[in-house]
């Protein structure tokens, strides 16, 4: 029995649109631990998922998660699956534990296992003290837990989370973190996010999705891999003689310039610019400068040259 | 990774039926009380209205349109309830991605309908044992109509959900539908109340058949076999043919 999550050519074209929000995606990676889509608003990270959780058929190609067909085989597969998706709210007139409850009975529990397994799943979440209160007198974060703890109290291996963090705060967002690798750890988490930083701290693999395309996948280790440079210099503006013997200029729709570049020519900079004056940043290559160069080199070979703007926030 | 079967919870039909009724009904009503007041006012203000202006004569007659016009308005809500656990909070992507299908969702979500129009059918229920004078056949007939004025409505409701346009989804429009099948053909008085060439308009309401064969039932009006039988059967066609059309729209994965 195959534990894979396996895509072939997956290519989704909507209605009479002619751009592809999925072009041929193909990739194959093992379906435990946390796998993070990454990817710019519009770049089909919500298609894939709906695809995969059985929610929208591809145009062409096909999927396997462990063996089991997403398209020609639904039913089989919904056995196994949960999802939050993108934008889901709680309905206001319901409580957290109503939330749940009602979830369970929807995925076929008896009445009062579904109670139990609500109490503990909102309890696992720190959701005990609000359990009884209307959702729409919840905060956004709470609000958002409530829908985890969902698809947490199933029974479901394998769980797929849309954009589970955003628009949270950062502190929110941070104790997200926590609850999401403890899924992780049990069940096969798929998530997407814009937040880069979010992939880098929960990810086993990540993939990066632009424009429809797979542009890269692997562990964040492999993705390192297919950068040789090791350190990133961020500039408000670029000054108009600086040189950059060995490395990757890139500037953002901000104008904020940033530099990818090895160890000896950073310092060799960092020195330029400090005798000028110039304010900057030197950190070691960070997944937001990963997705970066590999965007750009992407759009780049697909000759369409369209600039990206800061990837992050 | 992968849980052995026997390890799989025996799932319930009743409990997923139970999850529609509980979301779509019940919590609403206990959270919300206020709702209940609502849902039993509605379809007696009118029938309070016509019993005024006829100076109770049009009691019986009235209380027989409260009932259709309760079958009806579940049936059209699932409209509205459909898109806005669909489109708002995303609540039938999540039931989609689960071992619920699609007929326990959509027979769930219909009975919670009726769940949330009890409170006001058992108000009229009580007014017509006190006031309609029924025969046992009767009764089951009068129930007949009802059943068949909610399945014809719900497949009117099924249908329209399945037009996803914004107008479609919007509350005003649901309202305004309730008011073209209910208010405004002869549900709450006789169809001879209707100046003539008007009459033919009423015809084009499901409603106006459910209502004439109610009122033939209880002994308002007196319809020959041949319109007894034209009322049944068009009520039935309008029933099965929407479901046969929503159906062949209606998809539960998208495309
Ligand atoms: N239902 C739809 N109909 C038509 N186009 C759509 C639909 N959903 C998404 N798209 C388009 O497909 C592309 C990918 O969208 P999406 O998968 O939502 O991206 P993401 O989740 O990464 O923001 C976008 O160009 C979007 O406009
Ligand atoms: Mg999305």
């Amino acid at each position: 029995m195959s534990v894979q999550l396996v895509c072939e050519k997956l290519t989704k074209i909507y209605g009479n649109r002619k751009i592809k929000a999925l072009d041929s995606v193909s990739f194959s990676i093992p379906s435990s631990g946390i796998f993070v889509l990454i990817g710019r608003n519009g770049s089909g990270k919500t298609t894939l998922v709906r695809i995969l959780a059985t929610e929208l058929e591809p145009t062409s190609g096909s999927a396997t998660i462990n063996g089991i067909d997403v398209v020609k085989e639904p039913q089989k597969l919904r056995e196994k699956i949960a999802i939050v998706p993108q934008e889901a709210r709680p309905i206001p007139w319901m409580t957290p534990r109503q939330t749940v409850l009602s979830y369970l009975l929807w995925r076929g529990f008896s009445v009062s296992e579904a109670k139990r397994r609500a109490t503990e799943s909102l309890e696992k979440l720190k959701l005990g003290d609000y359990s009884d209160t209307l959702n729409r007198m919840l905060s956004g974060g709470l609000k958002r837990k409530v829908l985890v703890a969902t698809v947490l109290s199933s029974e479901a291996d394998i769980i797929f989370l849309d954009e589970p963090t955003t628009g949270l705060d950062p502190i929110s967002r941070r104790e997200f973190w926590d609850v999401l690798s403890e899924i992780g750890k049990k069940r096969f988490t798929f998530l997407t996010t814009h937040y880069l930083e979010e992939a880098e701290q929960l990810a086993d693999r990540i993939g990066i999705l632009d424009c429809g395309r797979l542009i890269n996948i692997g562990t964040l280790d492999e993705l390192r891999h297919k950068i040789r440079y090791n350190y990133s210099m961020k500039l408000l503006s670029r000054p108009p003689d600086l040189e950059v013997k060995d490395g990757e200029v890139l500037t953002g729709k901000d104008g904020q310039t940033r530099i990818l570049t090895v160890e000896e020519e950073a310092f060799r900079i960092s020195r330029e610019l400090s005798k000028e004056g110039v304010k900057f940043t030197i950190n070691p290559v960070s997944l937001d400068d990963i997705f970066f160069y590999l965007v750009r080199q992407e759009s780049q070979e697909r000759g369409d040259g369209s600039a990206i703007g800061a990837a992050t926030e | 990774m992968e849980v052995p079967l026997e390890q799989r919870p025996n799932r319930s039909r009743f409990s997923q039926i139970l999850a529609a009724v509980l979301v779509n009904a019940i919590y609403e009503m206990r959270n919300y009380p206020v709702v209940l007041v609502n849902t039993v006012l509605s379809p007696l203000s009118f029938l309070i209205l016509i019993v005024f202006v006829s100076q109770g004569s049009l009691l019986g007659v009235a209380i027989e349109g409260g009932l259709i016009m309760s079958m009806f308005s579940s049936g059209i809500g699932l409209q509205s309830d459909l898109s806005h656990l669909k489109n708002d909070f995303k609540l039938q992507d999540m039931v989609v991605s689960s071992p619920t299908g699609w007929q326990t969702y959509m027979l769930g979500i219909a009975i919670s309908e009726i769940v949330y129009s009890l409170p006001a059918l058992t108000v009229l229920a009580i007014l017509a044992y006190y006031y309609l004078t029924l025969s046992f056949a009767g009764v089951i007939e009068l129930l007949a109509v009802l059943l068949l004025m909610f399945l014809a409505s719900m497949a009117i409701g099924f249908t329209l959900s399945t037009f996803s346009s914004d107008i479609v989804q919007s509350f005003a429009f649901s309202r305004l539908i309730s008011t073209l099948f209910s208010a405004v053909p002869p549900v709450y008085y006789p169809i001879t109340y209707i100046p003539m060439p008007f009459r033919y308009l009423a015809y084009l309401s499901p409603t106006t058949y459910a209502a004439e064969l109610a009122q033939d039932i209880a002994g308002y009006i007196k319809l020959s076999t041949t319109m007894v039988a034209i009322d049944w059967l068009i009520l039935i066609a309008v029933a099965v043919g929407l479901f046969m059309v929503a159906r062949s729209k209606a998809r539960w994965r998208e495309v």
